[in-house]
Parts: C-alpha cells; sequence; structure tokens
C-alpha cells in the first residue's frame, strides 16, 4: 500500500495498547512516519502526561499546543510538522461545561464536588468530552492528520465505548448531542481508524485479540493494521558453536549464553506471531527492538522508516 | 514514615500482614502478588491473595476462573495454606450496602438506583474501593497470617490510597447534605440556590440523570457515618507498620517512568514501599557493551559472528536496563530491590509460581541472585 495513500484514508488515528507494549513510541512513530510523507500532524496524547515530546528531543509540552518537529525539507524530501497537545479528562470536562453555560458555576462546582457527581452520574462522559475535543480539531481540520496516544487497551475499549454510553445514559441535554455527534465520528472510517499496538507475548497478544473482537462489535470502529513493537530481528547460525572462538573463557561463556539466549526468545515470539497471525486476520506491522538505552528522535526516525515500509509491505 | 526496611524478601512476608503489590500494568502484578503468596504459604503462613482481572491461564491453574467473593483453598506442596479470589467489584459493593444499610428494603433501594450501578460499575477508583474493601475483610476475618492484594492497574497509586474514601467523599457532596436535609431552616437559603444548580444541571445532562442522583443521595440517608468509619479503619490498616507495599516494575524506560512516579505519591502520602520487585531483567553477563561491539567485528565472518552479534545486543539493552534499575533504587533508597529474571514463557500453573516464590526470596539485601 501506498504510505501517502494509507494516512489520507482516515484523518483521526487512535494508537491504543495494553501498558508496557510501547504505545507512545508507536504513536510518535506513526506520526514521525506521516510526517515523513508530507503530512501535518498533530499528536495528542489523553494520559495527562506528555510522554511522547521527548521522543522528538522536544521539552515537554502542558495542556498547550507546542510544535514538536518544525516543517522542513531534508534531501529534497518535506517533513510535514508535528505538533504535540495533551487533552486531560478533567480540563475536557471543565472547558465544556465552562464553554455550555456554567461559566460562573464551574470554579464553585469544582470546589464543592459537584463536578464528581455529574462525572459519576455520566459514567464516560469525561472520555467522551475528550473525544469530543479531538473531534473539534479533526473538524477545524486541525492538521492533515490527527493521531491520538489513547488510554492503555483496557481502557481504550471503556474510551472508546463512552459515547454510545452516554447516549444510552442521558437520553436528552446537550450531551446527549455531543455523544451522538462523536458516534458519526467514531463510526466513519474516513474519518478514524484504531490502531491497537503489542508486543509478541502471550498476554499481550490474548488482550489484542480480546480487545479488537470487542470494538468491532460493540464500537463500530475501523480497525486499521495492528503495530508489533519490540521485534527482535532474526540471526542466521545462532546456534553455531563458539568453542573455537579466539576469546577468553568468560567471554566464549558469556556468547554461548547470549546466543541461546536470543534463539529461544526468538523462537516463542515467532510462535506468538504466527498465532496473531492466525487468530487475528489484521495486517501486521512488525517494529524492530530498539538495542540501546534511551528512544530519542534517532529510534524514532529509524522506526518511522520501518513503519513505512510495513505500509509498503501490506 | 513509619516503614521498617527489610532485610530480604522471606523477612517481608515474616514480618507483615498485609502485602499490597502496586505498579502500572504490564509488568507482572497479578503474578508477583500469587507468588508472594505462594511463598508465605511455603513459609507456613495461612496466606490468601486477591487478585484482579488475572490473566485466564493463570486464573484457571488457581482454579479462580470466575469472579469470585470468597477465597478459594488451593492445594499445594506447602506446609502453609493458600487461597486465592477473583475480585467482583460489583457484588463486593453490593455487599458493603448491605452490611451498613438499616434495613433490606434500604439495601435494594440503593442497589436498584442507577447512579449506585455507575458508581458500583464504571466509576473510577471503585475497583481500587472493593479491593482494599475486601482486603480489610479478609484481614479482620482472623484467617489468615497474611493477605496479598494485586491492584487494579492504574499510573495513579492515589487512586489506592483515596479508594476508601471515594463514598465518604461523595456523601460529603453538597448535594448530598441538599437532598437529604430539604426542609431544615438553616439549608433553605442553600437548597434554593442548590435547585438553581440542579435545574441547570438536567439541561445538561438530561433530567432523568439528575433524578437518579437525587435519589441515590437520598436512599443513602443515616448510612454516612458507618462508611466514614469503615473509610477511616481502612486507612489505618493501609498505614500500619504491618503493612507494606511492594511496587512492582519492569525495566523498560516507560514503566519505570511510572514507578518513579508511583514512589513519588507514595512517599508524599507517607507509605514508602518496602520492597521494589522488577521482573523481566535480561541475563546479566560479565563482558561489556563495547567489549560486545568488538566482538561483533573481530568474530564477523566465523562461526561466533551470530553469536556476537546476540551478545552486542543483549549488552547494550541490558546495560540500559541496569541504568533504569539503579534509577529506581535511587527513588527509593531504603526499599529492597528484588530483580526477578525474564522467564522463557508466561506464568500458569502453580509450578510456574512456586519458581517465581524461589526466585523472589532467594535474594538477600538486595544483592541480584546469582
Amino acid at each position: 500500500m501506498d504510505p501517502g495513500h494509507f494516512f489520507a484514508s482516515s484523518r483521526v488515528l487512535v494508537v491504543a495498547g495494553k501498558g508496557g507494549v510501547g504505545k507512545t513510541v508507536a504513536a510518535a512513530t506513526i506520526a514521525a512516519a506521516a510526517s515523513r510523507c508530507g503530512l501535518s500532524v498533530l499528536l495528542v496524547e489523553v494520559a495527562g502526561r506528555s510522554a511522547a515530546a521527548p521522543m522528538f528531543g522536544a521539552s515537554p509540552q502542558g495542556y498547550e499546543e507546542a510544535v514538536l518537529v518544525h516543517e522542513a525539507e531534508t534531501n529534497g524530501i518535506r517533513h510535514g510538522e508535528i505538533r504535540g497537545k495533551s487533552i486531560t479528562p478533567d480540563d475536557a470536562l471543565v472547558e465544556w461545561l465552562s464553554s455550555h453555560g456554567f461559566n460562573r458555576l464551574v470554579k464553585r462546582m469544582a470546589k464543592s464536588g459537584i463536578l464528581e457527581v455529574i462525572a459519576t452520574a455520566t459514567p464516560g462522559i469525561k472520555d467522551l468530552l475528550v473525544l469530543g475535543r479531538i473531534k473539534a480539531l479533526e473538524s477545524e481540520g486541525a492538521a492533515d492528520l490527527i493521531v491520538v496516544d489513547a488510554p492503555a487497551a483496557g481502557h481504550a475499549l471503556g474510551f472508546l465505548r463512552s459515547p454510545s454510553g452516554v447516549r444510552d445514559a442521558a437520553r436528552s441535554g446537550t450531551i446527549h448531542r455531543q455523544a451522538v455527534e462523536v458516534l458519526e465520528l467514531i463510526g466513519d472510517p474516513e474519518r478514524l481508524q484504531l490502531i491497537l499496538v503489542t508486543i509478541a507475548e502471550e498476554t499481550p497478544i490474548n488482550e489484542l485479540i480480546e480487545t479488537s473482537y470487542a470494538v468491532e462489535d460493540e464500537v463500530g470502529v475501523k480497525l486499521g493494521p495492528v503495530v508489533v513493537n519490540s521485534v527482535l530481528p532474526r540471526i542466521e547460525g545462532l546456534d553455531r558453536s563458539v568453542a573455537r572462538a579466539k576469546v577468553n573463557k568468560a567471554e566464549r561463556a558469556d556468547l554461548a549464553e547470549a546466543a541461546a539466549f536470543r534463539a529461544s526468545r526468538t523462537a516463542l515470539q515467532d510462535e506468538q506471531l504466527e498465532r496473531l497471525g492466525s487468530e487475528l486476520p489484521l495486517p501486521q506491522i512488525r517494529m524492530p527492538q530498539i538495542f540501546g538505552t534511551e528512544i530519542g528522535p534517532a529510534e524514532i526516525e529509524l522506526l518511522a522508516g520501518e513503519f513505512i515500509a510495513g505500509i509498503e509491505a501490506l | 514514615m513509619t516503614e521498617t526496611s527489610v532485610a530480604d524478601y522471606q523477612d517481608l512476608i515474616q514480618s507483615r500482614r498485609v502485602i499490597i503489590c502496586c505498579g502500572t500494568g504490564g509488568v507482572g502484578k497479578t503474578t508477583t502478588s500469587a507468588a508472594t503468596a505462594v511463598a508465605a504459604a511455603q513459609a507456613g503462613k495461612r496466606a490468601a491473595v486477591v487478585t484482579i482481572d488475572p490473566a485466564k491461564r493463570l486464573a484457571d491453574a488457581l482454579g479462580i476462573a470466575e469472579l469470585d467473593n470468597t477465597p478459594r483453598l488451593i492445594d499445594g506442596p506447602w506446609p502453609g495454606s493458600l487461597s486465592a479470589l477473583m475480585l467482583d467489584t460489583k457484588s463486593t459493593f453490593d455487599e458493603v450496602v448491605r452490611r451498613h444499610a438499616h434495613d433490606d428494603a434500604q439495601a435494594e433501594k440503593i442497589i436498584g438506583n442507577r447512579f449506585y450501578r455507575n458508581v458500583s460499575g464504571t466509576l473510577s477508583g471503585t475497583q481500587d474501593y472493593m479491593a482494599v474493601e475486601k482486603l480489610n475483610e479478609l484481614h479482620d476475618s482472623g484467617d489468615y497470617d497474611l493477605v496479598v492484594v494485586d491492584t487494579p492497574p492504574t499510573r495513579d497509586a492515589l487512586a489506592f490510597l483515596e479508594a476508601p474514601k471515594l463514598l465518604s467523599r461523595l456523601l460529603d457532596n453538597p448535594i448530598y447534605r441538599i437532598v437529604t436535609a430539604p426542609n431544615r431552616g438553616p439549608f433553605k437559603v442553600i437548597n434554593t440556590a442548590a435547585q438553581q444548580v440542579l435545574r441547570q444541571l438536567a439541561r445538561v445532562v438530561g433530567a432523568t440523570v439528575v433524578d437518579e442522583a437525587v435519589a441515590f443521595f437520598q436512599a443513602f440517608e443515616g448510612m454516612e457515618d458507618g462508611f466514614r468509619d469503615r473509610a477511616n479503619a481502612t486507612l489505618e490498616l493501609l498505614g500500619d507498620d504491618r503493612t507494606a507495599f511492594v511496587l512492582v516494575a519492569s525495566p523498560r524506560a516507560d514503566t519505570i517512568d511510572e514507578a518513579r512516579y508511583f514512589l513519588r505519591r507514595l512517599h508524599r502520602a507517607e507509605l514508602d514501599a518496602s520492597a521494589v520487585v522488577v521482573n523481566r531483567m535480561l541475563p546479566q553477563l560479565s563482558t561489556t557493551p563495547e567489549r560486545a561491539a568488538e566482538l561483533v567485528g573481530a568474530l564477523a565472518g566465523s562461526a561466533a559472528g551470530p553469536a556476537a552479534q546476540a551478545l552486542a545486543d543483549l549488552t547494550a539493552t541490558a546495560t540500559g536496563d541496569d541504568l533504569r534499575v539503579a534509577e529506581l533504587q535511587d527513588a527509593a533508597p531504603d526499599a529492597l530491590t528484588v530483580r526477578v529474571p525474564m522467564l522463557p514463557d508466561d506464568v500458569h500453573d502453580i509450578d510456574g509460581l512456586a519458581e517465581i516464590a524461589r526466585l523472589l526470596t532467594k535474594s538477600r539485601g538486595g544483592q541480584t541472585p546469582a
């Protein structure tokens, strides 16, 4: 598939995955890959912290929007601008109420705990309002592509279920209309796609498969390719003997142990990848494991190249 | 700070009556909780573990595949006993309401209310709240020497610490006070203002939602003291000298950041972690990453070339892991650090848990297991 075509197919890409699978790295990678295809990208984080900014060498952004990567031309290729933005559920609720006739009351309500009652009375209202903010960004054309670093997988389902929950709970009122509008966004494959992230291990893959079927059945959201992070590149010949290597004894032992460890991890990984393929009929994009200490701009650039290659291979 | 530091994991199991395993999702928290309870049973204790959403195969192995509220006894080759349960948030909450209600009619009125169903089913923090409730109940029963609790995957340690106050805080809400004291003199003025707020709310979230919330608060009348006392008792248990927090982490950069955040939050609540368990540690080798990189060049083309590449990859990653674990140790200098090696497969039977119990307890004084 042509990467430009892929990134143009939906205006919003929601990236979700279980904790510890590198969801934020995947979101940053996708943003960088789209930028490389010339698109302007808005990377939205909803967990109330900005983990992606350092991956672009930028300082963490707050609630305000900040430029993470400037538009540039390198080797004749135009890179689109990447901006980052954080939307927290609490802020979304306060902001929404103050724009709906509660101006003077909102502060008092926050202090008196009435906000908590509203949030409890209408489960999912905060998630819905975060999605509402994303929908507003989408309709005002805030960027060519909006990449959302969604809450962890279990919560991702709740996150995407929130609009239908709120629509059914609040049968009238402005919040009901908001829910209906967000549902239109979620249900339209040309506007929004969900990209699930995993690593090639048993439990994360089980959770991914479960989440995939649940979101498709219950939320009706379009599922894009699955991103598999931290895939160990294959090394051929690991079973060859190290007995004759000209190294000291301790090093020889380390060589043997490292080879055996790598071979066993690769075998387990292949087994899980194959299972994922047979249990979930979605294309996979495999990201290589980064060997090193930190994920910074250079690593994101490398992963973005791999992501584009993965899309081309679809 | 009331925590006293422990010499090793065995000491922790011997000296505490409650162990709370906290940390973000995806780091092996449930498995560590269950293995801790196994270690206690091996040490002759009557141990119970409250698990939250365990992976299916682990739940099957423990015989707790169904949500349940009573601990199931698990047979195993240990002198003590091991009981486990998979927390059922909704029915635990119903039990709590029934316990505090004046009569069945009040309990049923609350349980049937939609606002209550939201509170007991979907309100964030409810799972934490019920986990501590269950912990308190099992601890009070006197049937166990040690209760181990898994916590829901959240990045906010405070969700658990504040959980006991969840309902009493809701009951401190002015809406509650207003709707339960409609006609008493001093409340009249507030009441008019409150009615206005409620009307405005109804315009936004719809009238049914507001009516249900009001009905919920009215149904709770007279129960608030019971809930408040219980919350205070639970908070006392969490702060007790014989309660320990164990932070579970993995050496991945993102989870280490979260773990350090957790430690700060715990510290601010004056509840320091007694131990930090770092799962998924790579094999510890003596070759440095620099030397491994040299070997890649030196051995290229030879039979040991592929092994050299594997060694370079492994040591580069392991070095980063070590740096991050050291950062974590700096953030919790008094805590015991236990490193658990990456296992070839997910744990889904008692033997697997026993193996982790062995790895947890064999470490001494924060030293890397040999």
